[in-house]
């Protein structure tokens, strides 16, 4: 008796704990009740693991699309530097004239290089190529024009922007016919965004998903913990002290489930890699699929324990406030 | 300590538990609230450990207007009660020790200290032996003592017990109420509900009877024989 009532003034309650003790308690507390949530989880592995396991693999899907749309912008983003604008200068036009239009043309900012192509040079170029020399031979004049290749310059590579490029190109007066063959490039970018909006979508509802599913197990796990919220509530527990076992619960689902879903990837893309080589091959490309990057990583594994933890915290804000003592 | 000013309780239906109830427990003072089944005991005591806010009239507890104190302070304000309950509500899947340890856990005591007051209060009630067993290992007077252990162990300023002895024979009620007046003596407001005259009649305390919501005496337990004759 003396030992548990030494030194309390009689009937009054006293300041009990100091700041700093508090401070230091309530990281231990935090340490204790993380660590408690990590070995409730390992006391349940089978229920842990299929929560665990469908938050995994709801990130997992998105992660992937991901990568592959990212892959698929590095293929495309080499394409379009290779993209080049075709202009046929009229036939009266002469030397000194494309000279002029060259020099004008490499002033514009969007172009990165100007290369001209006289028509006898061209006519050469095509009796090599086509085997057609003999034929030619029997020409009395040289039907091909003289061609300035346009090169846009890096922030005008996409189809839109070369396309304007074009535009401004074919009105100059020397200008006979402009080429861009940007339709495949257009398709092309059309599909990215359809693919890009997929995996915003698909995103999204697997996301609302494994909110909907962590929130749930949350709930069943406050539920059979009711009692102990009761008593824990009657000995003065706040509302924090008794949410954050539930919360630690949310944080370790999305941190393990983070992880199985970066496994997964590193899984699919060494699964898919030598399909992706043996595709390469054909076009004589040599092809290196890009996983996921640092930021990328960290990017996973923080959107994944952001979704736990709020799938706890909608859980916790809602039912243990349920719970009290009648 | 605890101070009840014209409280009226009505629960939603309309059911009228506690009627213009007055009383006054000074601190330090110990004291036992009796009546029959339904006669508003248990309400009183829900009014003073927050489960409950009156419909009319003032509860303070510890100086705190129970009126008009925010959600959030309940349970600071709670942590001054130590509470006991006839069904003892321990954690039957955790220790004695963890049991006792709860409060001081949650108060944010160092792991030294919580590990010394949980063996004074446990040795208090005479269950130091028992630290590691799990209560349903427990006698039912063991459970209660374990529920005492756990309501004295951040030594609180206010107890409340609501039918304490109710499943005990009369020799470890008699043992459960002679730990209530150790507190007592240590400084501690007591406050019992029971219906269990004879245990009352014992012992020489203020005694505070409801009858259908209504206080019909406050005096000493002497005075209650004599108004029951």
């Amino acid at each position: 008796m003396s030992l548990l009532f030494k030194g309390r003034p009689q009937g009054a309650s006293d300041t009990r704990v100091g700041l700093w003790q508090m401070l230091s308690m309530l990281v231990i507390s935090h340490i204790r009740q993380a660590l408690g949530s990590l070995g409730e989880l390992w006391r349940q592995p089978a229920a842990s693991l299929m929560t665990i396991g469908v938050l995994g693999l709801s990130i997992t899907l998105p992660s992937t699309l991901y990568i592959l749309v990212k892959n698929t912008e590095k293929i495309s983003a080499g394409w379009e530097q290779a993209s080049e604008i075709s202009l046929f200068l009229k036939q009266q036009t002469n030397a000194g004239s494309a000279q002029q239009l060259i020099t004008r043309v490499k002033t514009w900012p969007e172009v990165d290089k100007v290369t001209f192509i006289p028509a006898d040079d061209a006519l050469k170029e095509f009796q090599q190529l086509s085997g057609l020399g003999d034929a030619m031979a029997y020409l009395k004049a040289n039907p091909l024009p003289d061609v300035v290749l346009v090169t846009p310059g890096e922030k005008h590579v996409s189809p839109q922007a070369a396309r304007a490029l074009l535009d401004k190109l074919t009105s100059q007066r020397e200008v006979d016919v402009g080429k861009l063959d940007v339709e495949w490039l257009e398709r092309l970018y059309a599909v990215l965004n359809i693919a890009r909006e997929l995996v915003t979508l698909i995103g999204g509802l697997l996301f609302i998903s494994v909110v909907l599913i962590i929130g749930n197990t949350i709930r069943l796990n406050i539920l059979s913990k009711r009692d102990e919220i009761l008593v824990m509530k009657l000995v003065g527990a706040t509302d924090a002290f008794i949410h954050r076992p539930f919360l630690y619960t949310g944080f370790w689902y999305g941190l393990l489930g983070g992880l199985i879903a970066w496994f997964a990837v590193i899984i699919i893309l060494w699964w898919m890699d030598s399909s992706i080589q043996a595709f390469a091959s054909l076009y004589q490309k040599q092809f290196n699929i890009t996983g996921l990057t640092g930021t990328a990583l960290l990017t996973m594994l923080g959107v994944s324990i952001l979704l736990g933890l709020v799938g706890s915290l909608i859980s916790v804000q809602r039912h243990v406030r349920e719970i009290e003592p009648r | 300590m605890i101070k009840f000013e014209q409280v009226s309780k009505t629960y939603p239906g309309g059911q009228r538990a506690l009627s213009k109830v007055n009383f006054h427990i000074a601190p330090g003072e110990m004291a036992f609230l009796t009546g029959h089944s339904g006669a508003g005991k248990s309400t009183l005591l829900k009014l003073i450990s927050i489960m409950e806010r009156p419909t009319v009239g003032r509860v303070m507890i510890n100086g705190h207007d129970l009126n008009v104190i925010k959600r959030r302070q309940i349970a600071y304000i709670r942590r001054d009660i130590g509470m006991i309950f006839q069904s003892h509500q321990l954690l039957m899947g955790k220790t004695v020790f963890d049991n006792v340890a709860l409060p001081l856990i949650i108060e944010g005591y160092t792991h030294k200290e919580t590990s010394r007051r949980v063996h004074a209060a446990l040795d208090m009630v005479g269950l130091r032996d028992k630290a590691r067993d799990i209560p349903i290992m427990l006698s039912g007077g063991e459970q209660q003592r374990v529920g005492i252990a756990r309501a004295v162990v951040n030594k609180p300023p206010l107890l409340l017990a609501d039918e304490p002895t109710g499943n005990l024979d009369p020799k470890l009620s008699m043992e459960i109420v002679r730990l209530f007046e150790d507190f007592n003596q240590a400084g501690v407001s007591v406050l019992i509900a029971t219906h269990d005259l004879g245990l009352i009649a014992r012992m020489k305390y203020r005694t505070l009877t409801l009858k259908d919501g209504r206080m019909i005496t406050d005096g000493l337990s002497d005075d209650l024989q004599e108004n029951a004759r």
